[in-house]
């Protein structure tokens, strides 16, 4: 009998680079991350964290996602103990750590600003957490070249954070967090000072990353991209406050309340209070009679002159154009929404309606189009934005 | 990167640079170079008639032991008051960085004795000190030590290092205030993730992310303890006991002021000019090299 023929396996040069064995600590526990009931109170009386509930599993990539001034940043900081826990639990690992200085978390973060120590090489900052734990200087050695070949710093070992480029502080700031192999990441915006071709090659690598190295991570961004893209379990937040969590596509597909609507999906969803014309439209659909708002998708709607049963169309003067090659977004306006209905800041003004049309063929401005969405493209709201039904 | 404004004027930078030009050369040129020019002349004893004698004033300088004395007395002095005023300055300066309730008041109140004249700065020390008399000696004494600044010779020493301290840590607390709020909290926060103490964040990043200021403030110290407790040590030791708290600018106040030796006191004043320079030179040269990051 002939032994089997070895085949080399297809193995991409991304796949390799990442495939390089990465020692763990040999005990690696279990790294879930807890919140029960995380308040954060100012002193002031200012309720920036409103009591959160949410778990992110052993090797999850949670990412929270929220307008500026949500909370978001600060939940993360009171995860790694830069801020203090005014109520409620936050458990990493099993053990609660409200008590716990950061040092003592056995987390890792990476800054918005990078946060290099300026006057230490990039060895001596990857080395520098360890040496603050009485690591041996040849497993500390072991380690950051390692990591410096992980992230292609290699070469870099010996400069200074001020002669690297902006991409490159990036990576520098993960290897000093991977170095350290802790039981979770933080990243708070960590691409938001990259240039925008940067931030879309730096979103793959730390996805990359994260999956080969599987520790639990959590990431604040107010990129919905990123936010999409990164995620296992998204977190939307709002006003201190979780509006929904899930899986990033179940959220994009069924939007527990209007501000998620409006916040996950670029375009953003066009929400249009159910009022008599509409209403009218919806007789037969059972949900229409508690529903107070619609929400449709620029991407739902279809330039059609048919009527699809139990679905929607609305009449649409074009105002505006936008032509980005493979796709085309036509603003329209309905006229007899125009009045009496006040704009929310982030919403569309009253009676606009974005549609995408697939390829750059459209409308012309000034023309009256009829933008129709199939009765399963309709989202339906309470009138007050805070219940899908 | 430097940038550089282009003039269509060729007259027009060299006005500009005019007032500060005058200024540089009336204050400090001219009477440069007329202290190196009386330095080596000898004015009789009515100021009547000077005579050039070369060297012979530097001769006579460096023949004196009270010369010799008067730079160690500086030595001591500049070291001791430098060394205080900078590190509890520091220590100051890194106590209102915290997040403290009255913080804006006790920076206000830090920087106040920089506000006091030195010679006003010297008297109050002097009162509060002096060995009869003084509020603070009083109790120095009841304690059964026997305070007494204007006999013995280590106390005046220890009197005029605290005034100019004291008068001291205002200019550098607002520098080091500055320097640290200039250190990205983030940095001092990664620090911490990383597993530093309060302890091992300041001196392995705080402190070198401070040199550029600490390196600053030394120069400066330097220079001021050199030429600007002048007007401390005159209002409370005027040198004394027996010459122990004068330094080498008090000398060149003393003997050509007092003693009428213009000559000599010119030579001095050279040899002081040359010995700050050297060591700003020395400062810039060897201590600025290491403050680069």
């Amino acid at each position: 009998m002939r032994p089997p023929q070895r085949v080399a396996p297809p193995y991409s040069p991304l796949a390799i680079r990442y495939s390089l064995p990465i020692r763990h600590s040999p005990v690696q526990s279990m790294a879930n991350v807890t919140l029960r009931n995380v308040r954060k109170t100012y002193v002031g009386g200012f309720e920036a964290i409103k009591g959160i509930d949410f778990e992110v599993g052993d090797g999850q990539f949670c990412v929270l996602v929220g307008p500026s001034g949500c909370g978001k940043s600060t939940l993360l900081r009171m995860v790694a103990g830069l801020e203090t826990i005014t109520g409620g639990e936050i458990d990493i690992g099993g053990r609660v750590v409200n008590q716990i200085e950061p040092a003592d978390r056995d987390i890792a973060m990476v800054f918005q600003n990078y946060a290099l120590y300026p006057h230490m090489t990039v060895y001596n900052n990857m080395a520098y957490g360890l040496r603050n734990r009485r690591m041996a200087e040849d497993e500390i050695k072991t380690r950051v070249e390692e990591a410096a070949r992980i992230l292609e710093l290699g070469a870099m070992l010996d400069r200074k954070p001020r002669q690297l480029s902006g991409g490159q502080r990036q990576r520098v700031a993960m290897g000093r967090a991977i170095v350290r192999q802790p039981k979770v990441f933080l990243f708070d915006e960590p691409l938001s000072n990259l240039d925008a071709k940067l931030r879309i090659a730096m979103r793959v690598e730390i996805r990359k990353l994260q999956r080969r190295l599987s520790t639990t991570s959590i990431y604040v961004t107010h990129d919905q991209l990123e936010a999409m893209t990164l995620a296992d379990i998204l977190v939307v937040m709002n006003g201190g406050q979780v509006e929904q969590i899930g899986n990033p596509l179940d959220i994009y597909q069924k939007p527990a309340t209007t501000f998620v609507a409006s916040f996950i999906g670029a375009p953003p969803m066009n929400l249009m209070p159910l009022r008599s014309e509409l209403k009218s439209q919806l007789a037969g659909d059972a949900r229409a009679g508690e529903a107070g708002i619609i929400g449709i998708r620029p991407e739902d709607f279809v330039i059609s002159n048919e009527t699809v049963s139990g679905g929607v169309a609305l009449g649409l003067t074009v105002e505006a154009i936008e032509r980005v090659g493979a796709e085309t977004f036509v603003y329209g306006t309905r006229q007899q929404e125009m009045q009496g209905v006040a704009a929310t800041p982030g919403e569309l003004p009253p009676g606009e309606v974005i549609v995408r049309i697939p390829g750059a063929i459209g409308p012309a401005i000034g023309e009256r189009i009829r933008a129709v969405a199939a009765p399963d493209k309709l989202h339906l709201f309470a009138a007050d934005g805070r219940k899908r039904i | 990167m430097e940038k550089s404004t282009v003039f269509n004027n060729r007259l027009l930078p060299y006005l500009l640079l005019l007032p500060q030009l005058v200024i540089t050369v009336v204050f400090f040129y001219w009477p440069a170079s007329q202290a190196i020019w009386q330095s080596f002349l000898r004015e009789d004893a009515f100021g009547l008639v000077s005579e050039y004698v070369g060297l012979e004033n530097y001769q006579a300088l460096f023949a004196q032991p009270e010369y010799y004395r008067s730079m160690l007395t500086t030595v001591i002095f500049s070291t001791l008051v430098a060394a205080l005023s900078l590190s509890i300055a520091l220590l100051f300066a890194t106590q209102a960085d915290k997040n403290l309730k009255a913080a804006s008041a006790y920076k206000t109140l830090m920087i106040w004795p920089y506000a006091v004249a030195p010679a006003v700065a010297g008297v109050l020390w002097f009162f509060m000190f002096q060995p009869s008399l003084g509020m603070l000696a009083r109790p120095l004494r009841g304690m059964g030590l026997d305070w007494n600044p204007l006999l013995n010779e280590n106390h005046a020493m220890m009197l005029v290092v605290m005034a100019s301290v004291w008068k001291q840590i205002s200019y550098n607390f607002l520098f080091f205030l500055a320097g640290l709020q200039s250190i990205p909290k983030s940095v001092i926060e990664a620090g911490a993730i990383d597993g530093a103490g309060p302890m091992r964040r300041f001196w392995t990043i705080i402190f070198p992310l401070l040199s550029p200021t600490t390196f600053f403030l030394l120069v400066v110290n330097v220079v001021y303890v050199f030429f600007d407790t002048f007007g401390i040590i005159d209002a409370v030791t005027g040198g004394g006991p027996a010459g122990a708290t004068t330094t080498m600018v008090y000398k060149v106040y003393a003997d050509g002021r007092l003693g009428g030796d213009l000559g000599g006191s010119a030579a001095q004043s050279v040899v002081l000019m040359v010995i700050v320079i050297a060591l700003t030179a020395i400062q810039f040269r060897y201590v600025e090299r290491k403050v680069q990051y």
